[in-house]
């Protein structure tokens, strides 16, 4: 067996090509994106289909079909993803499955790149469904294997639930042995009908499972306990899960401590008997895991159950942080705290003031064009209120454009603001969304805001792809997960289909349009919407051939206007100099409609 | 060997974390990595871990542990100098990039602050104009194939034709003779 750097996400992916996967969906989010992207890249080479869904409950309904039909089904999304796919979730698993069904959920800790710090773990126990959590990429890809297995031996869903740095670590993993498949699926009129009485009757059988299932997980390989001497009795021990495991292996380590870890890798159905057997002599046990406290609670119903006297610390008391990532070093904090001796802090000089780098909008992306020109049209001492959604475009939040005032989930922009509009009768608001968070879960809030009256304006950024996680296509791209070309929606007909009597497509290079639009869409009086349509400069396909502009030194007035109305990372200077124009510069020309002096010249436009 | 990475979004962190960590493997190490991968890489601040050891470690460097520190950008290093070992081979990029918040007045950059910062925390910082060198080679592209060239110099654990090789099998052929180019730019200026 070869060793290969794999990140955990594309070690997730061979283990289920391995595992002779047949159909795969997902919508992208990160840290999950890779798991997909890896799987479309060789569904034709291995024989099984692969497809970007809309969202991530049609991609859970799609590969449970699949799955009820014998088909062995891979799903993969971001935590948040999963509550919008908690509807077919949780039916599906009282209804069962016959093909093994496998949902990737990648968890974000920190978070680095989510709304929030939700814990899968515990959406997996509210939902009954049996979850995985991995610590490093190898295991990541042998819990993938075995949890086709475990579906189809116990007739459930499983989640294997990684975290960003299981996700998005490389390791030197063993590339598994892999064969093309082909799909041998045949659905059976049979018992997937969700109605009360069958919901008692399998609820009732799901309960019975998932007992059994704790007990078949306690012979689990991904359960384990390192550092035990069998000659000493201990007084204390850890349990960790996930990640955790590496910080706490290497902060015992480094601290040089006789202490035995109990690793968990199948939180849910908990392990109860070998848990018990680890703590039964101890009078201190340590619970580190990152997010909720889902092995700590447990662990404490179990001591409970069974009047067992052991001190847990954990989140509960504060010993380990319940927000943000762990690492090393705070689980060294921890375990010194626990054991109340002096902590180890490394000492810093303090650091010199360092500038704030957020992420921002690229240069020449059109989202800022789009902004400048809503921001424009709506006037500079308007009070309307910007509803934004989920995407790069949520950076329009950033000074200087502040153009997005709310962001709540994907596809809020449309409903929220006919909240506010309800709340405060003539507060006029723009709602803000992307094409692709469009076809995602826009769609119900522009047929509520048309049903009911609403005088709203909507502005869908249309950048030809989903951006912020690395160009997948949607339905309005012509293009498929398994790269053949078919007839794209256009945002246009969608919009005609469901009554909107307004609607223009205008491109936000053309600034002076764009405002023109936005303001005759502000001052019609129902659902209007305008297009921005303009693809994203960072697409593999846009034309890269750049030309960039140029300050013409003799006409600047140096008043830096252009440099702090529009934020673009290609033009730095301040007032009083001459801007600077950085190699990044793409030539999009936004600059030069802000420039009350004519003194910028080339670019594209 | 714990080496950190550190810059912008677009300057080719991860892309140089990859080389590192296949050829690490090649030569027979177990290797992590730990990249940051979303959101950040639109010009944010970016920094990818490679650890190289005999035995398993997890994805992140404890504080004070890497042997080696690539900055990219002058204030990403400072940002997270802390995770490198004093007596670090430290090499940092002189190149800056000011982000636009200093220029909308909400931050400061000031290069004499950052680099005397450095000079203080750790004894023998290189400070190394690879965007110059880039340029020299060909392309203002070819920064990581630099700081790729000057980190092969500064390490003795993994051979410096196989950090080439890696570095080059993740590229376009088209690319091959202005990255091998800025890689030896890169190695030699260290080498001195």
């Amino acid at each position: 067996m070869s060793k290969v750097l794999m990140l955990g996400n594309e070690a997730i992916a061979w283990g289920a090509i391995a595992a002779g996967v047949n159909v795969v969906s997902a919508y992208p989010g990160t840290p999950s994106t890779e798991v997909f992207t890896t799987l479309a890249e060789h569904a034709s080479e291995y024989g099984y289909y692969a497809e970007w869904c809309v969202n991530e409950k049609v991609a859970l309904e799609l590969a449970y079909g699949a799955a009820i039909s014998g088909a062995r089904s891979l799903v993969s999304m971001k935590q948040v993803g999963l509550n919008v796919a908690a509807d077919p979730l949780l039916s599906g698993t009282y209804l069962g499955v016959k093909g093994g069904l496998v949902l990737v959920v990648a968890d974000d800790p920190g978070p680095h790149s989510s709304q929030t710090e939700q814990d899968t773990r515990h959406f997996a126990a509210f939902a009954k469904v049996p979850v995985l959590d991995p610590s490093d990429p190898q295991e990541a890809m042998a819990m993938t294997m075995q949890a086709f297995d475990i579906s189809e031996k116990y007739h459930l869903p499983v989640i294997i639930r990684p975290t960003t740095r299981v996700c998005h670590a490389g390791q030197d993993v063993d590339m598994p042995l892999v064969s093309p498949v082909s799909i041998q699926a045949h659905f059976e009129k049979d018992d997937w009908v969700i109605f009360p009485p069958v919901s008692y009757r399998k609820h009732g059988e799901l309960l019975k499972t998932l007992d059994e299932l704790g007990q078949c997980f306690c012979d689990s390989e991904f359960n384990y306990i390192v550092g035990e001497n069998p000659d000493r009795d201990y007084n204390e021990g850890i349990i960790c899960s996930g990640v955790s495991y590496q910080y706490v292996a290497e902060a015992i380590k480094r601290l040089d401590l006789d202490l035995p870890l109990m690793k968990i890798g199948t939180p849910y159905p908990f392990p109860d008997n070998i848990v018990l057997d680890f703590v039964k002599n101890k009078q201190h046990i340590l619970v580190v895991e990152e997010q909720d406290a889902v092995v700590e609670d447990h662990l404490l119903r179990l001591l409970g159950i069974n009047g067992l006297a052991v001190c847990v610390s954990g989140k509960l008391d504060h010993c380990v942080s319940g927000v943000g990532e762990l690492n090393v070093n705070a689980v060294e904090e921890a375990i010194c705290r626990w054991q109340g001796r002096e902590p180890v802090t490394s000492v810093t000089a303090s650091k010199p003031e360092l500038p704030v780098r957020t992420p921002i909008l690229s240069a020449g992306c059109p989202h800022r064009a789009s902004f400048y020109a809503i921001r424009k049209a709506a006037g500079k001492k308007s009070d309307i209120v910007f509803t934004g959604d989920i995407g790069c475009y949520t950076l329009g939040m950033m000074p200087p454009l502040s153009a997005v005032d709310t962001c709540l989930c994907m596809g809020a922009a449309i409903t929220q603001a006919q909240g506010i509009g309800r709340a405060e009768p003539g507060r006029k608001s723009i709602a803000v969304l992307g094409d692709s968070t469009f076809y995602h879960s826009g769609l119900p809030g522009v047929v509520n805001a048309v049903y009911n009256q609403y005088p709203l304006t909507l502005v869908v950024l249309d950048n030809s792809t989903t951006a912020m996680t690395g160009f997948q296509p949607h339905p309005g791209t012509g293009i498929t997960a398994m790269g053949e070309a078919v007839e794209a929606l256009n945002i246009e007909s969608v919009l005609e289909g469901f009554g909107v009597r307004w609607y223009k497509t205008v491109d936000p290079g053309d600034l002076d349009l764009a405002v023109q639009t936005v303001r005759e869409a502000l001052a019609y009086d129902g659902v209007s919407v305008v297009i921005m349509k303009s693809p994203c400069v960072n697409l593999p396909s846009v034309n890269k051939e750049r030309k960039p502009i140029r300050i013409i030194a003799e006409q600047c007035k140096e008043c830096g206007l252009c440099v702090t109305e529009i934020g673009c990372p290609a033009l730095v200077g301040e007032k009083g100099k001459l801007p600077l124009v950085m190699d990044t510069c793409v030539g999009c020309g936004l600059c030069k409609a802000v420039c009350p002096f004519d003194a910028i010249e080339g670019g594209n436009a | 060997m714990d080496i950190i990475m550190c810059g912008v979004g677009g300057q080719g962190t991860v892309l140089a974390s990859r080389a590192i960590g296949d050829a690490a493997i090649r030569d027979g190490w177990q290797v992590r990595t730990s990249e940051i991968i979303g959101m950040a890489q639109r010009e944010g601040s970016v920094v990818s871990q490679v650890r190289i050891h005999r035995q398993p470690v997890g994805p992140l460097i404890p504080d004070g542990s890497a042997s080696v520190l690539l900055g990219f950008e002058l204030a990403e290093a400072v940002r997270h100098i802390e995770k490198a070992d004093p007596d670090a081979s430290i090499i940092i990029n002189t190149q800056t990039i000011v982000p636009p918040s200093v220029y909308l007045g909400v931050s400061q950059y000031n290069i004499e602050t950052l680099r005397s910062y450095v000079q203080e925390y750790c004894r023998a910082p290189v400070f190394i104009d690879a965007l110059e060198i880039a340029r020299q080679a060909g392309s203002i592209k070819a920064v990581s194939a630099v700081m790729l060239g000057a980190f092969a110099a500064a390490n003795q654990e993994i051979k410096t034709d196989l950090i080439m090789e890696e570095l080059l099998n993740k590229l376009p052929v088209k690319l091959h003779d202005l990255n091998k180019q800025a890689f030896r730019l890169g190695k030699e200026y260290v080498e001195g």
